[in-house]
Parts: structure tokens; sequence; C-alpha cells
């Protein structure tokens, strides 16, 4: 049956009809229709079931304070659980399914839950289901998930895209009703960069179903007026679907942007992050109407007063047919009067006021209404569908004068001003006695970095809940906050709205006032997660006294409107029971973002392949085509190995070692990092960063370092070469480049801001290949361009050249033990240079080689690597490094830490080699065992593998570890047990396994 | 007291439940006690339950500055596991899952320890190493764990995606009793315990100063007045620097938010806790059914208990590659709490260089999970003046540099 009524709808297009489904079933609204109006509309009222209780749920508002009509939206990889219904813009083809019942909507099981609701009161879970114990995990726990939880989780990868903003504004007007209409302008006006957003899809919010006038037009005729001059103003910019997220520290707002959730077939991400740094923000974000607490509010067709005229005058709708207004306020009457213009039968008004309203009261009253002062509803009865209303008076119990039949109650509680966005980021809030409402404290505003205020709420969200008061109101915030952003106000004239005659709101926190227990036990306060006005108070009798407190034990407040209809009254509640003023008990704190955003936007473009940077050497399509498996190494990817016709990774691993020591292998060495330190202070620089001796370095020489951390620890390695007298590059690991050369600028600026050093990351500018190998000097020669023998380039030095035709530095430097040559070049010439290196070395058999190859080679000469034998709690003493830490110098970073009495503890584990009694392989990350257990009953331990892999130099296992008094225990045999209980045994060895006196690298 | 059971809430339904007492009393201050605790956080509480438990010491006040439990106990994401790497660490982490296991019982109060299972993802071959590691000490410390392959993974994990282009799933350490608790409740159920053994909770009562006579503790003044004492616990997690500075020492404790955030509440998808240290992300369903998040600090010092964006951002986008699924769920609310960071992101469980003070604070990221473990080590360090759970996180341990660094084992560290 339709709800439509004939002469309303100023959103609606009835001449574009629209199909949808709920549930299965095609309904039709028109375009301009939110999803709640339509279906509203289709006469749907009961559209969910509530959290707990599973309770039928039907429309309360109209807009994003909406707590029950949430809906699953979409199919498949566009699925959306959750998606609020009022805030959804009707489309052809939507489709939407109701959540949280079994089997149907209409019957659900979960609804017992509603039956023995009077024993699952506030927190009841916390109380019971302690025995057995097992039960919880296997038994409880299970069930309360499963009738929990809301919507369907998505099953899919996701279809859509998403995207970001950058954007920098002198103003963030946050709300595009009038007052934040007029505040944009007023700082449009003196030339400011201003951004106005708007969440809805329509601009001027509530006034034009409000009513009244402003300069003697009707709102809506302002409105278009306002946005004409705005859309001129060249350094305006308006988004409509906008919503203000949050507002952060540093003028930091993020505006959430719906592209395409109203036409999901355009093309272009659906979602827009805008990431805004604003030098002002005005907060013009509006109120919200607050529910009255009686008994049976929660039951479908109980709406909300501004929401019922919102249907009826925005869509048409009527969603009663019969309606009873309640209040204690003059705005209800608002809603009184549009419904009977729309033709619908307003039974009653109950204003809880004994003297009832001002001019509007006596409006309605001429048109014909009843209206019964004192009273209010003692209870609605009806199961999804509001059947009828029991009168009683406000001062009493709630013994009922007169039930009256109806099929919609509208209710008025009063307004609270949106003070989210104002409060994200500590703007503080005072009690407005007079209208019942917490409102910004224009004293203790959110400050920036500069201490001074960049947040204004106007209009509404400041608390002025008259056209007149909120023009004139947002006027002077656009005005004083183009000051603030450094722009010079002009003197314009404010706008005149009308201000209507109203009686004082009398604050209505129970109804009636003395409501028994079990009235009490039907009044909620949050509809979504099933609190009532009983549990609050059972709360506050047990000793939860702080808001917080309550709103945990109950979950009031923290459904998925975060209390938007329900933190004010469970407030109050909360107050009245405590015997406190509201102000003393104080707020909940509120925390971004305003309404649920996406992740889908929050994680912006950068998704699958783009998720983070892939960094690629020059050479990596080589690699790829020639069947690399890859290892990442930050955001690196390096290859592992390259597998040849058919070998196993493991198989082709063993190819690349044997045949590197044997003839000759080339590398990818490009990740690793290169970082130029230059500078008359240079050296003395790279004294204190190394624990070696770097200043004495001639130009054209190499040499190994170590930097340590400033507590001692060893955390990168490198070679460094000399290029001239000011100027060093450093080599660190792979992994280490970004953090070593921040470390090195954080040592710069912060404590030696006076030397003259300069650092850069070149690591990407070179493209560096190592070419392994007995067989290497050959492969060299037949490329040609320079001298490579010893003689001229002996072990750890250095020379520019030219190598086949391509300009190289070429390092005789070797992390394999063999004869060894880094070459770097350009990095554009990287890939030229692998390609004549590849054709050169074919004859001498020459292979690549990777990540893996490259790990066995260094532990088979019994080098440490940066995160195998190290891993933040190593020091280079422990690694027998000491060779390399100068004795000369008076300091390095972490010599210092280095003397602290654990440091030099002779029970410090060390380096040693391990090699299993069997030949094979001993578990990654093993310890060795010793006898006893300590205080704790842990099994004593006296050592631990760091690396171990399967040489095929060797034909056997090989392994490095640190070890209790390790190399004083050459040749004595550790137990090692396995996770899987099996114990492998390893004998004590040096940990150089291949070539002891280093001859094949100094050929 | 009453006793909390089914049959009694059946029994309250009758009166409506009118015929509840209060939780935990409000009582004044008393001009002296034998043992004061600074902050009713976790740690605090569980301290003092454990001292009056374990050792009969019940003239115990425990004083805070705003509403118990109301810190980073009732901030944090819940995750329990004890799967760490070094022994100190392992052995007060595991005796706290194993009392977290009956702590439901102990305390008659549902803290709903839910041990659903923790997974730790391998994305990385230095990842692998140092998880393979950890599963070996574990093994000898009595921790169960395992190593699991990316297939087992999939078995727990339906939603998870193993193969991202970029670092694609490599295997797992697998706490299967590990998991998660109502964090709330974990600090009501101890305050509820300490009341009724007659100690006094003393909420919205701030600690401004730390008296002393002679290098030794005499009491502390508060906003509700002086209030003497033999002993006292400083348990004040990010403010840990500030009542040191009171009682006339210094901390090596850096201050800085961590942040989190949780998903509107969708059916069960995710039975256990998935966390992704490459990525810096980690992920599990509240029993509400929203996904609770969290991931990265802020980059830099501070005291703002807020939410910031950046960290949110790199953590959603981590888990949108681990989880495609979430990407249409929408991000319910964010915020921030003060973690106290040591320099190895190990705690500090310890005597101070005052007589009669003792500290626990440094849990920075993780010491949700260390709650019951950490009060029980700590009352015995306070009665006995010595532990084998806290005397290898004693303070002078910066100053030889013995330091307990876990950094090896797990990049985030909760
Ligand atoms: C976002 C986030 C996520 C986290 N996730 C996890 C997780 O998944 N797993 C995990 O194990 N841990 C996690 N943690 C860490 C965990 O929350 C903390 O380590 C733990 O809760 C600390 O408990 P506490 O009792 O020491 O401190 P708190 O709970 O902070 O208690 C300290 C108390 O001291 C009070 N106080 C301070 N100054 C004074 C004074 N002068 N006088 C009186 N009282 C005072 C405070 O008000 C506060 O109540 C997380 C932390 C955060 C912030």
């Amino acid at each position: 049956m339709s709800t439509r009524i004939a002469n309303q709808g100023r959103l609606i297009d009835r001449s574009k009809p629209v199909r949808f489904t709920f549930n299965g079933k095609s309904l039709q609204g028109y375009a301009g229709d939110t999803l709640a109006s339509a279906l509203l509309a289709n006469d749907q009222m009961l559209v969910g079931r509530s959290f707990k209780y599973h309770r039928p749920r039907g429309i309360v508002a109209s807009g994003a304070e909406e707590p029950n009509a949430l809906v699953g939206l979409g199919q498949g990889e566009t699925f959306e659980p959750n998606q609020r219904a009022t805030t959804t813009e009707l489309f052809d083809g939507l489709t939407a399914q109701s959540q949280n019942h079994w089997p149907s909507l209409e019957f659900d099981i979960g609804a017992v839950n509603s039956a023995f609701a009077r024993f699952l009161p506030g927190g009841f879970y916390y109380k019971t289901f302690i025995h057995p114990r097992a039960f919880w995990k296997h038994v409880y726990e299970p069930f309360i998930r499963q009738s929990a939880g809301l919507g369907k989780a998505p099953k899919d990868r996701d279809a859509d895209t998403y995207e970001h903003f950058y954007v920098f504004a002198d103003l963030v007007v946050i709300g595009g009703g009038v007052a934040g209409l007029q505040a944009a302008k007023a700082a449009g006006e003196t030339g400011a960069r201003v951004l106005l957003i708007e969440q809805t899809a329509h601009w001027g919010g509530r006034a034009p179903v409000d009513g009244g006038e402003i300069d003697g037009m009707a709102p809506e005729d302002w409105i278009a007026q306002t946005l004409d001059a705005l859309r001129a103003m060249p350094n305006v910019t308006l988004r409509a679907r906008c919503m203000g997220s949050g507002v952060y520290d540093h003028g930091y707002v993020l505006g959430y942007e719906r592209l395409t959730d109203h036409a999901p077939e355009t093309a272009g991400p659906r979602h827009r992050l805008w990431r805004i740094r604003a030098g002002q923000v005005i907060t013009a974000t509006g109120a919200i109407e607050r529910p009255l607490s009686f008994a049976g509010n929660d039951v479908p067709g109980v709406m909300l007063a501004s929401a019922m005229r919102d249907y009826a005058v925005n869509y048409g709708v009527a969603p009663g047919r019969r309606v009873i207004v309640v209040t204690n306020n003059d705005d209800a009457y608002r809603t009184a009067i549009a419904l009977k213009r729309a033709g619908i039968d307003v039974l009653r008004v109950l204003d809880a006021r004994t003297s009832g309203g001002g001019a509007l009261m006596e409006e309605a009253k001429a048109q014909g209404i009843r209206i019964d002062c004192g009273r209010a509803i003692a209870k609605v009865t009806g199961g999804k569908r509001v059947a009828k209303v029991a009168i009683c008076a406000q001062e009493g119990q709630g013994a009922a004068l007169e039930e009256v039949a109806c099929d919609a109650v509208a209710m008025s509680g009063g307004w609270s001003p949106v003070v989210h966005l104002w409060s994200h980021c500590g703007g503080k809030l005072i009690w407005d006695d007079a209208w019942a409402m917490f409102r910004p404290d224009p004293a203790r505003a959110p400050t920036g970095a500069d201490g001074r205020p960049f947040v204004t709420a106007a209009g509404a969200a400041n608390g002025e809940l008259t056209l007149g008061a909120t023009l004139a109101d947002a006027d002077a915030a656009g005005k004083a906050a183009a000051k603030s952003a450094g722009f010079k106000p002009r003197r314009i004239r404010t706008p005149q709205g009308s201000v209507t005659d109203e009686a004082p709101l009398v604050p209505v926190w129970l109804m009636p006032r003395a409501a028994k227990v079990e009235l009490r036990a039907k009044a909620w306060l949050d509809y979504q997660n099933d609190v009532k006005v009983s549990d609050v108070q059972l709360a506050a009798r047990e000793g939860y006294e702080s808001v917080e407190h309550t709103k945990r034990y109950t979950t009031l407040g923290m459904a998925t409107d975060q209390g938007k209809l329900s933190n004010i009254n469970g407030l109050a509640t909360l107050s009245e029971a405590l015997g406190e003023a509201i102000p003393q008990v104080g707020t909940t704190t509120f925390r971004p973002p305003y309404t649920p955003i996406s992740f889908g936007a929050i994680a912006g473009e950068a998704r699958g392949a783009v998720f983070q940077p892939l960094r690629r050497t020059p050479i990596h399509d080589w690699h790829e085509a020639h069947g690399a498996t890859w290892e990442p190494v930050g955001q690196w990817r390096r290859p592992y190995t390259y597998p040849q016709n058919g070998e196993t990774p493991h198989d082709a691993v063993m190819r690349e070692v044997r045949n590197t020591r044997q003839a000759v292998g080339m590398l990818d060495a490009s990740t690793l990092g290169k970082i130029l330190v230059r500078g008359p202070d240079a050296g003395r620089f790279l004294d204190l960063l190394y624990t070696n001796m770097m200043s004495t370095l001639k130009p054209g020489k190499c040499r190994y370092g170590l930097m340590c951390s400033e507590n001692g620890f060893l955390m990168d390695d490198g070679v460094v070469a000399r290029i001239d007298e000011e100027t060093f590059l450093c080599h660190t690991t792979t992994g280490g480049a970004e953090h070593i050369h921040a470390h090195m600028e954080e040592w710069l600026q912060t404590e030696w801001w006076d030397w003259q050093v300069y650092t850069a990351n070149v690591t990407e500018q070179y493209a560096q290949i190592a070419v392994v190998g007995p067989k290497a000097r050959a492969v060299l020669e037949k490329l040609g361009g320079m001298d490579v023998s010893k003689e001229t380039l002996p072990f750890m030095a250095w020379a520019d050249g030219t190598l086949g035709g391509i300009g190289v530095r070429l390092y005789r430097i070797s992390f394999s033990g063999e004869l060894s040559y880094e070459i770097a070049v350009r990095a554009g010439q990287g890939r030229a240079l692998w390609d004549r290196l590849t054709q050169a070395g074919a004859e001498f058999g020459m292979m690549p080689y990777g990540t893996e190859a490259l790990h066995i080679m260094r532990a088979e000469k019994g080098f440490i690597m940066i995160g195998d034998e190290t891993d933040g709690t190593v020091i280079p003493q422990d690694l027998g490094l000491g060779w390399a830490i100068s004795k000369k110098k008076e300091d390095y970073l972490g010599k210092r830490a280095q003397q602290r009495s654990h440091m030099t503890d002779p029970t410090r584990w060390k380096l040693v080699g391990l090699e299993t009694l069997d030949g094979g392989v001993l578990p990654d990350g093993a310890y060795a065992v010793a006898e006893g257990t300590n205080a704790n009953g842990q099994r004593n331990v006296q050592g631990r593998v760091t690396s171990t892999y399967q040489s095929p130099t060797l034909g056997r296992g090989i392994a490095m570890g640190l070890v209790l008094h390790g190399p004083d225990r050459m040749g004595e045999v550790l137990e090692f047990p396995g996770t899987d209980g099996k114990i492998s045994k390893a004998r004590i060895v040096d940990p150089v396994f291949y070539d002891k006196d280093g001859e094949k690298q100094n050929v | 007291m009453k006793r909390y059971s089914a049959f009694a809430v059946a029994r309250e339904a009758l009166s409506y439940h009118t015929g509840w007492g209060r939780a935990w009393r409000a009582p004044e201050p008393k001009p002296r006690y034998d043992v004061i605790i600074v902050g009713a956080g976790g740690h605090g509480l569980a301290t003092a339950y454990y001292l009056g438990k374990n050792f009969g010491i019940t003239n115990v006040a425990v004083l805070e500055k705003g509403w118990l439990g109301g810190g980073n106990t009732g901030r944090n994401t819940t995750i329990i596991r004890s799967n760490y790497l070094q022994d100190p660490s392992a052995a007060i982490y595991e005796k706290s899952r194993a009392l977290y296991e009956n702590l439901s019982q102990d305390l008659n109060y549902n803290v709903m320890f839910s041990p659903r299972g923790v997974i730790m993802l391998a994305q990385t071959e230095h990842e692998v190493r140092g998880y393979r590691r950890t599963a070996h000490a574990n093994a000898l410390q009595g921790v169960t764990t395992e190593w699991i392959s990316p297939a087992r993974v999939k078995e727990l994990v339906p939603i998870i995606n193993l193969d991202g282009p970029r670092y694609p799933v490599l295997g797992g350490l697998w706490q299967a009793r590990g998991g998660t608790a109502r964090h709330d409740a974990v600090a009501w159920g101890y305050a509820r315990a300490c009341s009724a053994m007659g100690m006094d909770i003393i909420q919205q009562c701030e600690v401004t100063g730390v008296r002393r006579e002679g290098g030794k503790v005499m009491g502390v003044d508060t906003t509700r007045g002086a209030i003497d004492c033999d002993k006292l616990g400083i348990v004040v997690a990010g403010h840990s620097g500030v009542l040191a500075d009171m009682a006339g020492f210094r901390l090596p404790i850096e201050s800085v938010a961590l942040q989190a955030l949780v998903s509107e509440p969708i059916k069960p998808c995710m039975d256990v806790v998935v966390m992704a240290n490459t990525v810096h992300g980690y992920m599990s369903q509240s029993d509400k059914g929203e996904m609770v998040i969290g991931g990265g600090a802020d980059g830099y010092n501070n005291y703002t208990q807020r939410g910031s964006f950046h960290h949110v951002e790199e953590t959603v986008r981590a888990l949108i590659e681990t989880f495609p699924m979430i990407s249409r769920l929408k991000m319910l609310r964010q915020w921030g709490g003060i973690v106290d960071m040591t320099g190895d992101r190990s705690p500090i469980l310890s005597k101070t260089p005052v007589e009669g003070v003792f500290i626990n604070c440094g849990w920075g990221t993780g010491g949700f999970k260390a709650i019951p473990g950490s009060g029980w080590g700590m009352a015995e360090l306070i009665a006995k003046g010595h532990s084998p759970l806290t005397d290898a996180f004693s303070l002078d341990r910066f100053k030889e540099g013995r330091f307990i660094d876990e950094s090896v084992a797990a990049g985030v560290a909760h």
C-alpha cells in the first residue's frame, strides 16, 4: 500500500519512478527518495531487528542519526552491510536486505531474547556464563557472537576503487545548512579560500522544512540565491555528499565524499577522502532531535517529530495515517501543523508542559488540532507497528487516563547541537539550562600549534536554535574565522531570519516523571543496542557511576549510530539516578569519524600491486624473464634463486653456489644501500658513526665497517669507499639504507649541526653488479677497458674506468670469499652492463645467483649477516669482530654502552661455528639446552643457532651460533631440541668453514 | 557482596534488578594504609588483589585520579598471548595467560577470556626465521606454540588472502590458547574482588606528591588530602614519568599515542586473532562483531589521548591487503591511548631509589595481556622484596645494559 501524499515532496521527482528490492520484494520509489523514504512510501515501517533482544525496529530518524534502519546493500563484490537507509539515496536496481534476524524479518527466532529481556539486563553477561569454565569458549561465546553482529560479513573482494584528495584551505565550513552557507559567504567575500562541505545531496539543511523567512524570502529562495553567490566566487569550493568526518590536531580535517553510492553505474572511484589542512574550521553541523523515554518508545511507528515532518514535506510520505505527537517543546508543533497540512490525521498533541507552548501551539490549535497539556505517554503498544497509546499525566507513575488507537507517534524531547567535530580535537562543552543541551564553550575551543583557537561552531551546532539567531551567529563566525585566517572582513549586511515566539522547553528525561519500574524497563534509550532507562539506573546502583562506566557497562551509545540519539538522554537518566546535575556527570568522549567511513576510502588508491611502492632494480625485468623466484626485502624484491629446467629452488641454489665457487657467478647487488657522505668534517663524522677508524682511509681504498646503536648493539655493516679527501661512499645493507640515512641525519641535525657534512642516499642512482668466482677477472678482461689485475686493483681497492664501453666504478670487495668485483654504473646503464657481462661470461660458464646462494657463501666464510647473527641484542664483541673496533678512537656511537657491566660480562654468548654430528642441517633458531631449569621453571639454555644452511661446498650442514663461552669450547657437542621433539647434536667449531686463510679472495 | 550467577540474575529479575548492590564500595580515604597503589588500571588493581589473596595484606588503598579502568586498560585491543622470545618475558606473560584461564571463576566476574588462538603471520624470510626461533624458545619455556603452514593459516582464517602481491603469507606462529578478554570486565572484576576483601578503591583522587623522609616513603598528597603508607606502588602507565618525578627519580620512558579503531559490527567471520607485523596491522573480531584493529603509534612523543589519522591509514591499507573483504566495512570509531615505552620495549617492575616505593610501568603497547601475571609478581615484589617473575625487569638493567629486547620476535608488540 502506498503512503504517498499527493501535494508534498519537494525533493522527489514523481516523473522518474525508480525500482528497487527489499528482502527480495520489488518495490517502487522516485528519484530523489532515500531508501528510508521509499520504504515508508511502501508502508514498510519494520526494517530490522535490534542487537540484543532482536526487537522489531522501525525507522526513527531521517538522517545520519538513524539507529535502526540499517540494511545490507548490494550483492557479491558490491555488498555492504550496515548501510543506513536514511542516508542512502535511491537508485534504479538498488537491492537491500534487512539484518540481524533468522529466518526472516517478520519472524525472527532470536526474538525469544525479547521475552527473556527481564533476565538479560544491562551487563548481565558479566554476572553469568561463569561456570563451567570451558563453556565460555565453546558454548556461550559462540552463541553470543552469532546473535550479535548485525549485518552479514562481505565475502568478496571489493569491486570499487577509492581515492584521496589533498587540499589546503583557509577555512573549511562543515555543514551546508543556512548557517554553513552564510558562514561560507561571509568568509568567501573576504577572498579567503573556503571549502564548504555538506553530507547530504542537498543544500540548506532543515530550513526549507522548518519554515520561517530570511530577508523576507522563503528559505528555499534564499538558499538558491546564496548558492548562486557562492558559486560565483572563484575562491569558494562547494561539495555536497561530502561529510566532515573528523577534526584532528593542527587544522587537519577529513572529508568523506560519496561519489557513486547514489549512482553505482557511474565510472570512477566510489569514495574520495579529502585530506584537508585548514587554517580555520567552522562546524555548522546543526542539531539533532532527542527522543522521549516512555515505555514502548521503540515500537516501529514511533519516530522523531522532525523526521516525520521531513518525510511528509521532503518526500511526500505519510509515516502514519493517525498520528499522536508528544513533546516537551514547541518545535513538535511544526510537525503537527505540517502533517495536518499534508492531510494526515493528527489525533492529539500531548504536551508534557502544564502550560503548553507559544505561538506555534496557537497555530496548531487554530488548525483544529487537539492539544492536551501536562500529558504524557504511559505506554505504546503494538508488535511490529504502533497500535495504541496509553495516555497519562506527566506528573505521576503512569496510570492510564485513556487509550487511543493510532499507527504512529511523533516525539520530541528537545534538540542537541551536533558538537562531535567541535569535540574531536579537544573543544569543551557547557550545559545550557534553558534548552537542556550541551553547547560548545567558545572560551575553550580546540587550539592549534600556536595556542589559538582554530574551530568555531556556528548556528544550531553552536546552540542557536532559531533561524534569526542562527544566521546572525553564522555570519559573525564566518567573518571572524576569515579574520583569524588573515583576511579582512568586508562590511556586508547580515541576513535577517524570522524569529518565532517560542515557549521555553521543559526537560523531560522520563515519561511519566515517576514511571514505575515495569515501564522504565520498557523505555528505550539506545534502540540499536537495547539499552533502557532501567539499565542505566541499574548501572548507577551498582557503582558504575562515571559516564564512561555506565556507557561501557550498558553499551549505551556504542552502537553504529554512536549514540547520536541516546547520549544525552542516557546521561540525564544517569544524573537523575545519581542525584547530580548533568554537567557534573559530564559527557563521554566524541571520537572520529562522525559517521562511519569505509575502509576502502581510508586506504585510498594504494591497493593490490601498488599497496606499497615496489622498488625494482634496473635489472628487474631480466630476472623476471629468467624465472627468478622472489624474496621481498624491505620494499625491494630480490631474486632468491633462478631455477632452470624444472629444478627445485633448493637444487637451484646448490648449483648457483657451486658454479660461483668453481667458475663464476653474477649477482644483482643494486639494492645495497649507498649513502654519499661529504664535506670537510665527513671523516670525523664517520669516525663517530662507525666503530672503525674511517678518517684514515686513503682515497681509492675500501674498508669494512660496523655501526652500533647508542646502546652499543650492532645495527648495520658495509663497505666504505673513500672517493676523495672530502667524500665517502657508505654501503649499507639492503634493508638498512633508509634508516641508516635517517640515523645519520638525526645525529647531524640534532647533535652535530655545526659540522660541515652532507649526506645523500644515492642507492637508486646506481646499479651494482657483483662478478664473483675464480674466473671473475677473466670475464672483466674479456669486456675490456680497464686494468683489473691484482697489482693495479688489489683487494679492498676501487677505481673508476670503463668496462665494455660503459663508465664504471669498480670495487674489489668480496662477501663470498671468492675473487670478486662489484661494478657500479649509473642506474640507466645497469641493464646494458648486465647484458654485456652475460655475453662476456658465457664462455666461462657464468650464471646469475640469488640471495640464498649469497647467504650460503657468506656463511661458509663465517661472515655475519645483519638480522641473522644480530637481532638488536648483539654487540660486535660477541661476534668476534673486535678487530673492527678501533682502539685508537676516543669515542664512537655505542662505545660507552659497550663498557657497561652486562656488555663486558664474560658469560655473554659468543659466535662459533656448529657442525652437526650426522651432517644434517640444524633447525633454524634452535636453542642449545643446558642442565636444569631456572627460577620460573623454564629449561636452561646455553646457546642458539643464528644461521643454518646446507653447504654444497662442504657437502654437509653448517651453522653459526652464539654459545656460552663458545670460543673456549671448541670440539664440545651441544644438544638442540627441535619443536618436533627430535634432538640434533652439533659440535662447536671455528665459524670459518671455507678457505680459512682467505687466499681465494686475494688472488 | 552478592555472588554472581545465572541463578542470582534470575532471582533479581523478579524485582526488576532493583536489589543489586554496589560492585565496589565508594569509601572515603583513611588516614593510613599499609600499602597504597597509585593507579586503578588493570595492573594496579591486580597488584592489590594478589597482595590480599596471596599475602593477606588487605589494608590497601588503590588511588585513581579518574575512573577505574579508564586508562589504557579501557582503551586497548585486548590481545592476550605469551609467545614471547626472551625467557623473562615468556615467564611473566605465560603466568599471566594461565591466570586468565581461570580468572572469571577466581573473581566471580565474567571477564570473557576467550582462548580463540592468535596467529602471527610471517611474510618475509626474515620473519620466518624469527618465528621459528620463537617456537624453539617457547618449547623450552613451557609455552605452547606452533609454527604453521600457509594452508593451515587459511584453514584457521578463511577470509585471509595468502598471496597478496607484495607480501605473501609464508606461514605463522600459532598460539592456540592465546586470545582476547573483555578489558573493562578485567578492571571491574578485580575492583569488585579487592573491595570485597576490604580494600579501598578511591576514584577521583589524584596523587599530587610523594612524601619522603630520609630516602624512605611516608605517604602521598592527593586531591583528597594526605594519606600515609608504609609502601607505595606506582602503577600509572603513561603517567609514570610524572609520578617518578614526584618521588624524585627519573625513568627511561617515552610516552606516545598508540592508535586503534573498530569497524561496525558484522556477523562472525574471523574466529582467531591475526597479527601481521611486516605490514603493521592486526585484527580480531569482538563478541559484538566489530573488527578490532590496531597498528602503529604516532611518530612523536605526546600525551594527547586522541586518535590521529596517519597510522590508521597505513594500518587499514595493510589489512585490506591481508583481508580484502573488509574494504566495504566501515570504521566506526578510532582512538588513541598513551603508552609508556622503554628503550628495550619491556616493562619495569622494580624497587626504586626511594625505600618503600615500587614501580610497575613500561608495558607500552602490550600490557593488557600481562595484567594478572604482573599483579601476581608485583604483589610478591612489594610483599617480599623480590619475585622470580619480576627480578629481570628491574630498573638497574638500563644501567647494566641488560636489556630484554623483544623486537626480534615482533615488530608490533601487542
Ligand atoms: C590503543 C592501544 C591498544 C593496545 N592493545 C593491546 C593489546 O592488544 N594487548 C595488550 O596486551 N596490550 C595492549 N595495549 C597496552 C595495554 O593497554 C596497557 O599496557 C595496559 O592496559 C596498561 O595497564 P595499566 O594498568 O598499567 O595502565 P592504565 O590502565 O593506563 O592505568 C593507569 C591508571 O593510573 C591512573 N593515574 C595516572 N596518574 C595518576 C595520579 N597522579 N594519581 C592517581 N591515578 C593516576 C590513570 O588514570 C589510569 O587509570 C594497548 C594499548 C593501547 C593504547
